[in-house]
């Protein structure tokens, strides 16, 4: 049961970046149902992300689509969303999109002060690349820029 | 130790609320494209904050009280936000020097909230102090450009330090509320937040080749409701709405 329900929430598209689902965002924390309702889980990327309620009434619309009509959605706060949840896939997707995946772990911490990360333009696979802006098009992304292929690019930054 | 909990829980979701609100204003303005979305998303973060807050002090409030009447409808005396936080933009060098000094206690302080004993707060506090890292870095990056940019900048940016430097008092004057949530292992102990201060805030501001401000008489009262002339304003517009159209959605 939960895992149909799994399966309905990987076609739900994130509104901000829509060649993620939900799920490969890592936003789904949870499913639980408890007799005949369907209790998803859902955590913010960012805490100020506007996207939230968008993805709720998506999550609601694709599961009464398939039938379910008792639907609670839950968000959670803790622990923290972070990028270490997106999958591999999700990872791939968004290269193939144009925005470079998160590398590595946690917070950029080490850009504290310091040589900004060199991040992999998703054009031309050059590593000489600039940060622009440590914020971007929405508060997941940094704005870079490639100084091979000259193309400016979106990097969704690690938290 | 309930009514404590949640003017605590008050004042941290105000200074994320008024920040927020007023670093809106740039929306728009900003110098360069970049920096305006930087700026706003700051302002979203700080929106995203105090909505967690709000939604745990209308909680503690109980009955119908809703995040969105805690935010909207409380008169000027009944905000805790500290005074930094509801001072006027002014230009972008003021803006910059009134985020640095705040961020930059806002990063000390989230860091020691996550031992907060209170559950509630230290969640949020996991969750915003990614955030405000983001947000320490940015300020400081930006006054040290400041600072050691041009001579018309690096005047401009002191001239705004000298400024606001009596605000930054009341960040960490500890009053009977921040001593009885001490006591109970809640809040954060704000002598300890201003050693982490200091140093940050003197490393800063040497590498910007600007120079601290003698310490002298401190401006207080906003965690206790009694605030400056500019609140009154910053409230004006952000109540106007909700207070026009209470039944109001998007």
């Amino acid at each position: 049961m939960t895992e149909t329900i799994w399966n309905i929430l990987k076609n739900v598209a994130d509104p901000e970046i829509p060649v993620l689902t939900v799920v490969d965002m890592g936003v789904v924390r949870e499913v639980e149902v408890e007799d005949q309702k369907i209790i998803v889980s859902i955590t913010p990327t960012y805490s100020g992300c506007p996207a939230m309620n968008e993805i709720e009434s998506n999550i609601r619309w694709a599961l009464e689509e398939e039938g379910y009509n008792k639907v609670e959605i839950k968000t959670l706060i803790s622990p923290p969303w972070t990028t270490d949840w997106m999958t591999d896939e999700g990872k791939a997707k968004l290269q193939e999109y144009g925005i470079a995946p998160p590398e590595g772990s946690s917070a950029d911490k080490s850009v504290l002060f310091g040589e900004a990360k060199k991040v992999m333009c998703p054009r031309c696979k050059s590593r000489n690349t600039t940060m622009v802006s440590q914020f971007g098009s929405t508060a997941c992304k940094a704005l870079y820029k490639c100084e091979d292929c000259k193309e400016p690019f979106d990097y969704f930054k690690c938290l | 130790m309930k009514a404590q909990l949640l003017e605590y829980t008050l004042r941290l979701g105000d200074n994320a609320l008024i920040l927020g609100q007023r670093l809106g204003e740039w929306c728009g303005h900003g110098p360069i494209l970049e920096q305006d979305i930087a700026l706003s998303n700051i302002a979203l973060d700080q929106l995203g904050q105090a909505r967690m807050l709000m939604q745990y002090a209308a909680e503690q409030k109980g009955g119908d009280f809703t995040e969105d009447k805690v935010a909207f409808l409380r008169p000027e005396t009944e905000y805790h936000n500290c005074l930094l936080v509801e001072l006027e933009n002014g230009d972008w060098g003021r803006t910059i020097v009134r985020q640095f000094l705040f961020d930059t206690y806002n990063y000390f302080f989230y860091s020691a909230l996550l031992s907060s004993a209170d559950n509630r707060l230290q969640e949020i506090a996991q969750k915003a102090i990614k955030e405000i890292t983001y947000h320490a870095q940015w300020s400081a990056e930006w006054l040290i450009r400041l600072g050691d940019g041009t001579e018309e900048s690096h005047q401009r940016v002191q001239r705004s330090l000298n400024d606001l430097w009596e605000w930054t008092g009341e960040l960490f004057s500890m009053d009977a509320v921040d001593e009885a949530l001490l006591a109970e292992g809640i809040a954060v102990n704000l002598a300890e937040i201003k050693v982490q201060w200091d140093q940050k805030v003197n490393e800063i501001l040497s590498l910007a080749t600007l120079k601290r401000p003698e310490d002298a008489w401190m401006q207080s009262g906003g965690k206790q409701g009694e605030h400056s002339e500019y609140l009154g304003y910053v409230l004006a517009v952000m109540q106007h709405l909700p207070r026009m159209y209470p039944e109001a959605t998007w």
